[in-house]
């Protein structure tokens, strides 16, 4: 079973609390993996926000032709980062040669474009480079986007931090907001690209669950947007309903929670506002979801919510203190990076609620 | 002794003999007089009996005349395995037996020179049915738990109306950050997601007709399950029509217009909308045929609801006037909403066919969104009359073609919006929820079903050939005459009973099978729930193939 925990922090934080906190849920997933991601930097990327930054593992080929397509749309890297590995017989991890994350200036000719141009851009781009990078298995692209970094591989995370001296804290590679997952699918393949947390054009989502309605989201998904692909995981398919909802509708957030899990009918036509439900329980019966679910998520302004599914058959816990607020599958991890929470206001949401986390680190409860 | 021809009928031309033993008979004539069919007859035997009395042999003869109770040699009463005369017995001493070496489908032929026409539903078998070699085979174990059937709630509703796509309704941000309505949408209607079909009055008698009307208005306001019924094509009694329960009514018309005078009178009249109207292009059972209502069955009352004389009433096997697809959208739809003032979902109902995919297309693509529903109609539909030779050798299985529409759907992205509802022959073993279940993972939004109506209510035919008389007037239950003595025989408040329990066993059912995949609504095209214990259903129905 998978656990999910996320960071969100006045301060810059550093992966090593992520590693932490899922360290003592271990026994709760089966060290096969893992994966975060990370927003709103600080460290060497904090300069950069505005500027799209590539993450990527790759081997040598495949660097070279994510570069190049990157350099013939115009794209000019402004700085690089590779972090220092600690390679050795010993760790249990299935590395690439490669782990890449570089930020670009956009190309000239975008100097005048709108937002949402720059967005289609990004994310043709990123289409581009995995899809070139697919055959041969040359890499993995996991985010291109301005101040969000991605990291995801296979193997013990214990060992996976200790690769990449993810644990002892530094200043240069923090972020503000880190969201992580500790393990590698077992309903399909494992490969790089099922690992959550997952993301798209801002839009990060993980999940701790059984999506059973994957089928018909999953076929109902591939027609509503160009970059809904994949699917290598069911819990993909939150990520889409969101970004679908949030940002194609451009519907408030807690419109995603009355569409993943409706309102029972009984319930519904009880409200002022059935006649909105009504229309979108029928318009998006295919983005339902059904078995037992835990979400967390990220919105472009790095607002981070988290809410279940409609029977409330997974666990998630909230903690907080002033500065950090941590979600979490267990309490035992949020107890090891805060120990010193005043644990009587942590929230257990329940199935009919979206508990939201502002900029500020207001927490607020929505009910559905 | 009469002189028997090679060519005169009897009992063993026919394809039901009727064993009758004169020693338990009691002379009572129970048998005879239950008969609806005339093909039994008291009658005199001469009988000989060869005696001898004293120590020699000297044989004598002695004629004696016995009543006893003899099948008729009549292709045209002939028995249908009812088994009425042995339901009425009180000793055991008559039944039908099959006859596996009737003649009747040349002889009658012959005789007639007319096709044969009956009632019920193909008797073509032989093959495995599709969906008993499908399975439920996802069952939620560990990581997503089986739900409990007894404590947890199941959402179980289907959608009647069109379905606008997402970016597509008209909704706005409101001030308070809430979405809030700026225009119109079609009608839609969540309803049970089993749909009682199209059986008219005249097909039905008008008891039968009234107990499943009782069970509908009973299953709706004291269950708690929202089910329609489909009218048929034959119209609606007015006190209906201006009652309120006329919501739980889906209208239709087909062809024939058989009782729209009498619609379009109430319609100022009406406290109600109608759950919504089902325009029949064409039936599974007899596709390509229009309705076939024998005069026989033009009783009076048939007469005044459909506003026709006695005569043969048959339904001209398309709409007149309507050349094209899109000359029905245009015409029929939009006039159909437009009487309802677009209040009421309307919903197109065709035989399933090669080509289903085709309309189902050209309809899911009309801009104007105005087709709320598209019902097919499977080959095992059933009928209450038409030709032998449509009901068991024409039309289409519905299970591929239903998929097909599904699939055909999703490749456009459009699956939902024409809300799929499937019939014809579902329920054929008794095991209504299991049926609607698989469509539903199929991607049905939802059933409809008819004959296993009939057989709730009390039919005794099956699909082996037994009575199949629908079409006759004769029902030995009462369920398809309208001859007020056989009508009687039906108790349509044990109708309405009977219909009501099935359907809370089959809602338990489908909750039994809902739980175990751990799923809360209905599992609309969950083809992934769903296993094909034969290679060639997996690969056409596209689900996965398991030994």
């Amino acid at each position: 079973m998978c656990r999910i925990g996320a960071i969100k922090s006045k301060n810059y934080i550093h992966p090593s609390m992520a590693l932490q906190l899922m360290q003592s849920q271990q026994k709760g997933h089966d060290n096969s993996g893992f994966a975060m991601v990370m927003q709103d930097l600080g460290g060497i990327f904090e300069n950069y926000k505005h500027m799209p930054t590539l993450s990527m593992a790759c081997t040598d080929e495949g660097l070279n032709l994510a570069e190049n397509i990157l350099h013939e749309a115009g794209f000019r890297r402004v700085i690089q980062w590779a972090p220092e590995t600690s390679p050795s017989d010993d760790l249990d991890i299935i590395a690439m040669p490669n782990y890449v994350f570089q930020t670009f200036s956009y190309p000239k000719s975008y100097k005048y474009a709108s937002p949402e141009e720059k967005e289609e851009l990004l994310l043709d781009m990123r289409l581009k480079m995995r899809a070139a990078l697919e055959p041969g298995d040359q890499g993995y692209v996991y985010s291109f986007w301005p101040d969000v970094v991605t990291l995801k591989e296979i193997g013990d995370p214990r060992d996976i931090g200790t690769f990449f001296n993810l644990w002892e804290a530094d200043e240069h590679f923090t972020a503000k907001v880190i969201t992580a997952q500790c393990r590698q699918n077992t309903n399909y393949d494992i490969v790089r690209y099922a690992a959550h947390p997952f993301f798209l054009q801002g839009y990060t989502g993980l999940a701790n669950g059984e999506n059973t309605f994957y089928q018909k989201n999953k076929e109902m998904q591939i027609k509503l947007h160009h970059g809904y692909i994949g699917f290598e995981s069911d819990s993909q398919c939150f990520l889409y309903t969101l970004h679908y909802v949030h940002r194609q509708l451009k519907w408030p957030l807690h419109y995603f929670k009355h569409v993943i899990t409706p309102l029972p009918f009984d319930e519904l036509k009880e409200r002022e506002d059935a006649e909105q439900l009504l229309a979108i329980r029928q318009s998006l019966a295919n983005l339902e979801i059904n078995g037992p679910n835990t979400i967390i998520g990220v919105l472009p302004d790095n607002t981070l919510f988290t809410c279940c599914d409609a029977k409330k058959l997974r666990p998630v816990v909230l903690g907080r203190t002033d500065d950090t607020v941590v979600i979490s599958s267990e309490v035992c991890g949020i107890n090891d990076i805060l120990p010193e929470r005043d644990w009587s206001t942590d929230i257990y949401p329940n199935e009919r609620e979206l508990v939201v986390i502002n900029d500020r680190l207001e927490v607020e409860r929505w009910k559905q | 002794m009469e002189t028997v021809k090679i060519h005169d009928a009897t009992p063993n031309d026919l394809p039901w003999k009727i064993i009758y033993d004169a020693s338990r008979c009691t002379l009572c004539g129970s048998c005879v007089a239950a008969c609806s069919f005339r093909a039994i007859e008291a009658k005199i035997e001469r009988r000989r009996m060869v005696f001898s009395e004293g120590d020699v042999p000297d044989p004598k003869a002695r004629f004696s005349a016995v009543p006893v109770i003899k099948q008729v040699n009549s292709l045209k009463n002939y028995c249908r395995g009812c088994g009425i005369c042995e339901k009425v017995c009180p000793n055991d001493a008559i039944r039908p037996v099959r006859n596996p070496d009737t003649r009747m489908p040349v002889v009658t032929r012959c005789e007639a020179g007319e096709s044969i026409k009956r009632g019920g539903r193909k008797n073509l078998t032989g093959s495995i049915r599709t969906l008993d070699q499908l399975r439920v085979g996802r069952i939620s174990q560990m990581t997503d738990p089986s739900l409990d059937a007894q404590r947890h709630t199941f959402d179980m509703l289907a959608p009647f109306g069109r379905i606008l796509p997402a970016d597509e309704l008209p909704l706005k941000l409101g001030d308070n950050g809430q979405l809030v309505r700026c225009g119109h949408t079609p009608p839609v209607n969540w309803i049970y997601p089993v749909i009682i079909g199209d059986m008219s009055i005249g097909a039905l008698s008008w008891r039968m007709w009234e107990g499943v009307a009782m069970a509908v208005a009973y299953l709706n306001e004291e269950c708690g399950l929202p089910v329609r019924m489909s009218s048929g094509e034959g119209g609606v009694p007015s006190r209906l029509l201006k009652s309120r329960y006329l919501k739980y009514l889906i209208l239709q018309i087909a062809s024939g217009h058989f009782g729209w005078n009498r619609i379009l009178q109430a319609m100022p009249h009406m406290v109600e909308d109608p759950a919504g109207v089902l325009i029949k292009i064409g039936q599974g059972a007899k596709p390509g045929d229009g309705g076939l209502l024998q005069a026989q069955k033009v009783a009076e009352h048939i007469m005044a609801i459909r506003g026709v004389p006695k005569t043969d009433l048959l339904s001209p096997p398309n709409h007149q006037g309507l050349y094209s697809i899109e000359e029905s959208v245009q015409k029929m739809f939009l006039s159909f909403n437009a009487a309802f003032k677009f209040r009421v979902p309307v919903a197109i109902k065709v035989a399933a066919s090669s080509t289903s995919v085709s309309v189902f297309n050209n309809l899911v693509r009309d801009p104007y969104n105005i087709v709320g529903g598209f019902f097919i109609d499977g080959i095992d539909g059933g009928t209450a009359a038409a030709h032998e030779v449509s009901l068991d050798h024409t039309g289409h299985p519905i299970v591929s073609k239903l998929r097909d529409c599904y699939l055909a759907a999703v490749t456009q992205g459009r699956q939902g919006q024409i809300p799929l509802w499937a019939g014809g022959g579902l329920g054929k073993t008794g095991d209504l929820a299991a049926d609607a279940f698989k469509m539903m993972c199929l991607g049905a939004n939802g059933v409809f079903t008819g004959k296993l109506i009939l057989q709730m209510a009390g039919c005794v035919g099956n699909d082996q050939g037994r009575c199949n008389a629908c079409n006759t007037g004769l029902c030995p239950a009462g369920i398809t005459s309208q001859i007020p003595v056989l009508a009687h025989r039906l108790d349509p408040e044990k109708v309405a009973e009977n219909i009501v329990n099935y359907f809370l066993a089959m809602d338990q059912e489908l909750k039994k099978m809902m739980a175990p995949i751990g799923n809360s609504s209905l599992p609309i095209g969950r083809s992934d729930a769903l296993v094909a214990m034969d290679k060639a259903v997996a690969d056409r129905l596209q689900v996965q193939y398991v030994c």
